[in-house]
């Protein structure tokens, strides 16, 4: 199986990333070249100053899902950004800034983590994905 | 007779990916034929080898589970 994936991945919160990249790679374990596209919240989470960060979690957690969330950590799940790393070591896992959100957020390539391979335009992103399949996160 | 080496990846305590993630990057530093032992505490592992085995190609040799531990034993296509 290696038809490729692409993933528009929008949010920011720990819990969505850290989904996003258990997708990632377990694609890029089967040999599914995945294509990431960073928008608005995402974008902002792949800042190397903050990819460390503790971003919360999406609304609907409340307290009990904030309490699961840490205690998946203590019991060895890896944080989203080392799971994109381990990701791209065993695939091909290709991550882009969205354009847009760079000038919205104010972000210069400079700015951004290494797990980010580059900067491109929603065109050229849909040009990549083309008929294959598209999720949203 | 020879006894054939087994190379090992240690996954226990990790959550899902982890294992496989750890699985395809020792499986990537052997040669064709080899063989690779790997345990792991994560529940979904077990489907998850089946999948990864036939849509990957190397084979799952072997899959037993002891005391909440699984053991994989794959060869290298």
């Amino acid at each position: 199986m290696s038809e490729p994936l692409a993933i528009s991945l929008f949010s920011g919160t720990d819990d969505k990333l850290n989904a996003a990249a258990v997708l990632v790679a377990g694609a890029a374990a089967l040999g599914r070249p995945v294509h990431v596209f960073l928008q608005y919240w995402a974008l902002d989470a792949f800042r190397r100053d903050r990819i460390e960060a503790d971003r919360g979690l999406a609304p609907e957690a409340g307290p009990a899902g904030e309490a699961a969330v840490r205690r998946l950590r203590s019991l060895g799940g890896a944080s989203w950004s080392e799971t994109l790393r381990s990701a791209k070591e065993i695939g091909e896992v290709d991550i882009q800034a969205c354009s847009l959100s760079m000038d919205l957020l104010d972000i210069t390539e400079a700015d951004l983590d290494p797990l980010v391979d580059g900067v491109e335009g929603v065109t050229a992103f849909w040009s990549t994905a083309e008929t294959g399949q598209v999720l949203f996160i | 007779m020879t006894t054939e080496t087994i190379h090992r990846v240690d996954a226990r305590g990790l959550a899902c990916p982890m294992p496989i993630v750890k699985t395809a990057q020792a499986i990537a530093t052997l040669s064709s034929g080899d063989l690779l032992e790997v345990l792991a505490t994560d529940p979904g592992s077990t489907k998850d080898f089946v999948a990864w085995s036939r849509t990957t190609g190397h084979a799952l040799v072997e899959q037993d589970e002891e005391g909440g531990v699984f053991r994989f034993l794959l060869r290298r296509k």
